[in-house]
């Protein structure tokens, strides 16, 4: 079920307010990140996020299009290295 | 006879019935363009007056996206979440489930038919 529109959507505040530093400071920084679950508003546009996924951080640049998405989408949980008896690939 | 939206034309069927031929169409906007132009939804297509065929068209190319332009809007959609990376991008890219269903059974649709397991000697 989608979330009430009534709560807007959900921001990591901690993250928020050091993209708004970064971005009173005019600087781009990977900004080290566990708040996969946090929107990406359009403030976030052009920053680079290095968001875990539970084993390490992905690089993940957010472009104009990805506004809305969480911020964990861009950051695969899963690695499928195939399945057993595949010889072909590799 | 009646041609509506490049080339749907259902004949012998009831108007209700005969505007889902449209790609985009269903049962639910199909009653409710009869509804705001005015037509009788259990008149038969062949039975249409050119006014009525033009009114539904007008309707059509106002209010709705349908067949080639609805298509387009949908591959232009699937092809952002893939331009963008997401886990939605990526499952189409691998023509997998994209919504959480499960892929260890079923899932056939979307992996294509199966291939059988390779039996060992």
């Amino acid at each position: 079920m989608a979330r009430s529109l009534k709560k807007g959507p959900y921001l990591d505040q901690k993250l928020v307010k050091k993209v708004q530093a970064l971005n009173e400071a005019k600087k781009k920084q990977v900004v080290k990140t566990w708040a996969r679950r946090s929107t990406i508003p359009p403030l976030f546009v052009g920053h680079t996020f290095a968001v875990h996924n539970g084993h390490k951080f992905i690089p993940v640049y957010v472009a104009e299009n990805m506004v809305g998405h969480k911020l964990g989408e861009f950051s695969p949980t899963r690695l499928f290295r195939g399945h057993a008896g595949d010889k072909k690939k590799r | 006879m009646a041609r509506i939206a490049g080339v749907d034309l259902p004949r012998n069927k009831k108007i209700e019935y005969a505007l889902p031929y449209i790609y985009g169409i269903g049962l639910t906007f199909s009653r409710k363009i009869l509804e705001s132009t005015g037509i009788d939804p259990a008149i038969r297509v062949n039975e249409l007056t050119e006014a009525q065929i033009l009114a539904i068209r007008n309707e059509l190319s106002e209010n709705y996206s349908i067949e080639g332009e609805l298509r387009g809007q949908v591959s232009r959609n699937i092809k952002r979440l893939m331009d963008i990376n997401c886990y939605r991008g990526i499952r189409h890219k691998k023509r997998m489930p994209v919504r959480g269903q499960r892929t260890h059974t079923n899932a056939r649709t979307r992996k294509g038919r199966a291939k059988p397991p390779v039996k060992k000697k």
